[in-house]
């Protein structure tokens, strides 16, 4: 157990060293900033569509770490020595998953308020995005983990991971900006597709860690 | 397994439809050492990765006695931390007995790198970077050590000290497979030659 922590604080670590909690909230707004630019200024049909919105650049700020979740520790040999050590694929793949979520999904839900500002929903809905946010980024961590060991070592990794990742994101897409629109059963849809990603999500990467092994 | 610390039996590696080697069986005792030579693409790096666990291999058994520790081409360091503190990541997951910053120190004093242990890791020349890998193993305090080329792109200095950390490990009753094309100083050590037959 105190080896799956010191994993977790390992990605954490990471992830601050290289730039990879700020770049990917900085990307998330300014993607949040360009629909008002791209809409014009209606202020109704702006904070119609800020959930949407801010859905839609969550989902594509979550691919841009993809590429150093998994690949730079199995070019590198850290998978290896962690196998040495008897460590299983699925529990790295499970320790990367939450270190990436931990990394991730406070500051997202955060710059969520300033981009539901910028957008200028209300406050009720604001209350029900941070909740969607809360349930389906773990799902949103999971697939990203999924993805990125999935992809290691492949040539353009970056554009196929886009390419696996945003199809299976789909759900979490329309049950997350459902629930904004107080859709019944949005939020217990949400919940159980991001359950799905988080149980699923450490055997397919444990899978694709072992297979890049071999 | 009691007194041994590795043992292939029967153990066949085929690696993209190719046989490697085949039925190849040898133990290692506490104590002693395993030289694994052959040509380039022999299966001297598959050798070390089945005894380490990393590959399946086709046919046969391996047994050990855990831990084991392995150094392959890749130093598993990472790259943005300060050299010492990247070594005491995997000191701590060692969870070894030993006080790890004394055992960290002690395995940078044994390759020369104590002046280098705040230096970041992506700073270090090839063959820096190759005795940090070094450091790492002898830090690990584990039975058996793996070494997959240990002495490539090390100087003769780094070379005689690789070669008295073996001796001082096998003389504490811990174990060494070496595969190398290098000729190094291990005394008493089996030959298995890959590749022959």
């Amino acid at each position: 157990m105190s080896g799956f922590l010191t994993l977790v604080a390992r990605e954490l670590r990471r992830a601050w060293m290289q730039g990879g909690l700020v770049l990917p909230i900085a990307f998330f707004l300014l993607v949040a900033i360009l629909f008002p630019f791209a809409l014009g200024p209606d202020s109704a049909l702006l904070a119609r569509v800020a959930g949407g919105v801010i859905w839609a650049s969550a989902l594509l700020a979550a691919l841009l770490p993809v590429e150093r979740l998994v690949a730079p520790d199995l070019e590198n040999g850290t998978i290896d020595q962690l196998v040495v050590r008897g460590m299983a694929d699925a529990t790295i793949a499970a320790a990367k998953m939450v270190g990436h979520w931990l990394g991730f999904a406070p500051l997202l839900m955060l710059a969520s308020g300033i981009a539901a500002a910028l957008l200028g929903a209300d406050g009720a809905a604001l209350v029900r995005i941070e909740i969607g946010l809360l349930i389906g980024s773990p799902g949103l961590a999971a697939l990203g983990v999924a993805t990125a060991a999935l992809t290691a070592g492949l040539r353009g990794a970056g554009a196929v991971a886009g390419l696996v990742m945003l199809p299976l994101a789909i759900p979490l897409l329309i049950f997350g900006a459902g629930s904004i629109a107080a859709a019944p059963g949005a939020l217990k849809l949400l919940g159980a597709v991001s359950l799905l990603l988080v149980a699923g999500a450490p055997f397919v990467a444990g899978l694709a860690m072992k297979l890049a092994r071999d | 397994m009691p007194g041994g610390a590795l043992a292939f039996r029967d153990v066949t590696c085929v690696r993209g439809g190719r046989t490697l080697f085949a039925g190849l069986s040898f133990a290692v005792e506490k104590g002693g050492a395993a030289l694994v030579r052959g040509a380039n693409g022999a299966g001297k790096s598959s050798l070390i990765r089945i005894a380490a666990g990393l590959l399946k291999p086709y046919e046969g058994i391996v047994a050990y006695t855990p831990p084991r520790a392995l150094i392959t081409e890749d130093a598993a360091l990472d790259p943005e931390l300060p050299l010492a503190r990247a070594l005491r990541f995997w000191a701590r997951l060692d969870d070894s007995e030993r006080d790890r910053d004394a055992a960290v120190a002690a395995a940078l004093d044994t390759f020369g790198l104590a002046e280098l242990a705040e230096v970041p890791v992506r700073l270090l020349s090839t063959g820096q970077r190759r005795r940090a890998g070094l450091a790492r193993v002898v830090a690990a305090d584990a039975l058996t050590w793996l070494l997959d080329e240990p002495a490539n792109g090390l100087d003769s200095v780094s070379v005689e000290a690789l070669e008295r950390a073996i001796a001082r490990h096998r003389k504490a009753g811990g174990a060494v497979v070496l595969a190398t094309h290098l000729p190094l100083a291990v005394p008493r050590a089996q030959e298995i030659l890959l590749g022959a037959g």
